[in-house]
């Protein structure tokens, strides 16, 4: 018989510390009724690395887990050792925007070249939220934030093409405003051998929206809802008509061999014939 | 616990040494970046830690090594780093991350000539400070200092025990002359070896960051529920970042169980140190030299001594002081511009002269010669 979803069986209890109308919520709550889906009745087994943001503190201290809140950027690093001296957990990395491909952006690119087994979780709120709305690697360029007053003048980061690029076994796209596709996005990452990333648009009505000319999360969740186009469609559009949608859907979904299952080749073979 | 020589002497390089310990003291996880003069610890485990189950992985810099150690730690391994001085830069935030979430892991810096790119393959004595002061806030650091490639070997075996026993960061600071000479080196039976475990919690233990002055680590995905953070936080590792009493008790411990078993850490050699006019105090590849250079004093009918610290962190105060009590002067010689000195005229606390000698750039040693002119000039 199906249980029934229960926070309490993934949730320490400690309140979230987002702010009204954050995305960064509903990632925490669809990833637990995702995990739920999967038939996992608690999260024993599973292990969080987070690094310094607002979505950093999705996982950690909120879920009933192990969890390591690592320092900016680190988290992904950090996830390699957990994940190589104990490959019989689910590791997953929880991050914003800033933390994954602003200061941490090596760390994802050679976690996807390796295929490390890891989920990493991006909330893209394209802006630095905690420390008060600065300009991200992912802030549309229009737009004004407290260090770009003028507007930018960078272009925003494609942060699931290139993780698609340097070979991860599965990256995609998903926003708030797509709850089931998200969940589903979910189930698919935490069931990938190998490297998964999902890049989750998301919304901060605080320090992005007032600055992007939102009122309020409901008008930023109709915006990405109504901007969204699916990757099948954009693959028929033009680079100019696809201009300033949200790309969403699985980029690459592949059977690569993983980073782990080669350490473990290499440890058989240098156990048996090491190079002397 | 196996390592890949067997026992009985060997002609080892001073990382072959560090690497070989390594595995005996019972790391199975190392990660990387190459630099030199440290690579060889990278190269070495490589080809032997895959052959005992260990995992050697070179990761993208420096940052992701240590980060990489710290999440091995986490997952219940001992685990270890080696770098040089721009990388052991690179390091520091996350020794701080280690201090402050007590894992305990080895981080290896074998120095070379600095700042910046410096005189890259040549040795030098440099990061003493930065290996005790390199990360923010308050915080307390284990410094070895190995002078000998058997001494290599004994003091990495040393720093994992300590990093086990204090579960925090242990750093060896090696040099690059120690590190790439080679020596004869007797590696005793693992059975006579002591190796420190880290200690782990019973079942329904919860107090992970404080309750007492080393708590017991539990590993992840073992159904503890660990968090761990960075971030202040009270025994049950619960954030607190505004509360100055929290901070003030979780500071106080981390420095206060370094600094109250200073006496156990303290490690050191002596030779006519409490009786001697005029003394050494000296420590890693400077002190091969002094050595040579008491020696000659002794032909010499000079009444010299010396103490060679392997311990540099928490500096050994009380063992200075001994030496200060009956010498008219102190030597401090070093391969960088005053570091330790500094350490040593405040120990004395003006009870005796403490003098300076210093050579830097091109990795040239002070030879003995230099330190016994030294040693007669300051005769009388």
């Amino acid at each position: 018989m199906e249980m029934p979803f229960s926070s309490g069986n993934y949730l320490r209890g400690v309140p979230f510390p987002f702010c009204a109308g954050c995305g960064g919520t509903t990632v925490a709550n669809v990833f637990l009724r995702a995990v739920h889906e999967l038939g996992h009745r608690n999260l024993q087994g599973f292990v969080f690395c987070s690094g310094i943001g607002c979505s950093s503190w999705i996982p950690s201290p909120h879920f009933k887990a192990d969890s390591i809140h690592t320092t900016h950027g680190r988290s992904i690093p950090v996830a390699t050792g957990v994940k190589l001296m104990r490959p019989n957990l689910n590791v997953v990395v929880f991050g914003g925007d800033g933390d994954i491909v602003g200061i941490g952006l090596g760390h994802l690119i050679h976690a996807a070249r390796r295929n490390l087994d890891v989920t990493v979780i991006m909330v893209n709120n394209m802006i630095y939220g905690m420390t008060g709305g600065q300009v991200a690697p992912t802030t549309p360029q229009e737009v004004k934030t407290s260090t770009t007053p003028y507007g930018g003048f960078e272009r925003p980061l494609d942060a699931v093409s290139l993780v698609a690029s340097a070979g991860a076994s599965y990256a995609a796209r998903v926003t708030t405003a797509h709850i089931q596709q998200l969940k589903g996005t979910i189930k698919k990452a935490l069931k990938t051998k190998g490297f998964s990333f999902i890049e989750v648009v998301s919304q901060c009505p605080t320090a992005y929206g007032r600055r992007a000319g939102f009122k309020n999360a409901g008008e930023m969740l109709h915006w990405m809802r109504d901007h969204s186009i699916s990757i099948r469609e954009a693959q028929k559009l033009s680079e100019n008509e696809v201009k300033g949608k949200i790309v969403i859907g699985d980029f690459v979904d592949r059977k690569l061999p993983t980073l782990t299952e080669r350490i473990q080749s290499t440890i058989k073979k240098a156990s048996k014939d090491g190079p002397d | 616990m196996a390592g890949h020589l067997s026992s009985g002497t060997h002609f080892l390089q001073g990382n072959e040494a560090i690497a070989e310990a390594a595995m005996i003291a019972g790391c199975r996880f190392f990660a990387g970046y190459p630099i030199t003069p440290a690579s060889e610890i990278s190269e070495y485990l490589a080809t032997h830690l895959p052959k005992i189950g260990g995992i050697m992985i070179q990761m993208e810099d420096e940052i992701a090594s240590i980060g990489a150690i710290i999440g091995a730690s986490w997952a219940g391994a001992k685990a270890m780093t080696a770098t040089s001085g721009p990388g052991f830069s690179l390091m520091q935030e996350n020794i701080g991350y280690a201090f402050m979430t007590e894992t305990p892991c080895v981080v290896v810096d074998v120095q070379r000539s600095g700042p910046s790119t410096g005189q890259a393959t040549k040795c030098a004595q440099g990061d003493v400070m930065q290996s005790r002061w390199g990360t923010h806030g308050d915080y307390a650091s284990i410094v070895l200092s190995p002078n000998s490639v058997e001494e290599m070997f004994y003091l990495t075996i040393h720093a994992f025990n300590l990093a086990e026993q204090y579960r925090t960061p242990v750093i060896l600071l090696a040099d690059e002359i120690v590190a790439h000479m080679r020596e004869q080196i007797h590696i005793p039976p693992a059975e006579s070896i002591d190796i420190v475990n880290r200690r782990k919690p019973k079942t329904q233990e919860e107090r992970f960051f404080g309750g007492e002055e080393v708590p017991p680590m539990p590993s992840i995905g073992e159904g503890h529920n660990v968090a761990v953070t960075g971030s202040t936080h009270d025994e049950f590792g619960r954030r607190f970042t505004a509360d100055p009493g929290v901070h003030q008790n979780l500071v106080t411990r981390l420095v206060g169980k370094i600094r109250n078993n200073a006496e156990l850490v303290m490690d050191f050699e002596a030779y006519n140190a409490t009786d001697c006019e005029i003394g050494f105090i000296t420590y890693g590849c400077t002190s091969r030299a002094a050595y040579e250079a008491i020696e000659m004093a002794r032909n010499n009918g000079i009444n010299a001594g010396l103490i060679r610290l392997k311990t540099l962190w928490p500096f050994p105060e009380r063992i200075v002081q001994s030496m200060a009590r009956n010498a008219k002067k102190i030597i401090v010689p070093e391969m960088n511009v005053q570091q330790l000195f500094f350490e040593v005229e405040r120990a004395t606390k003006g009870a005796t002269e403490v003098i300076p000698v210093n050579k830097i750039g091109g990795g040239e040693m002070l030879t003995p010669e230099e330190l016994y002119s030294q040693l007669k000039g300051s005769e009388n």
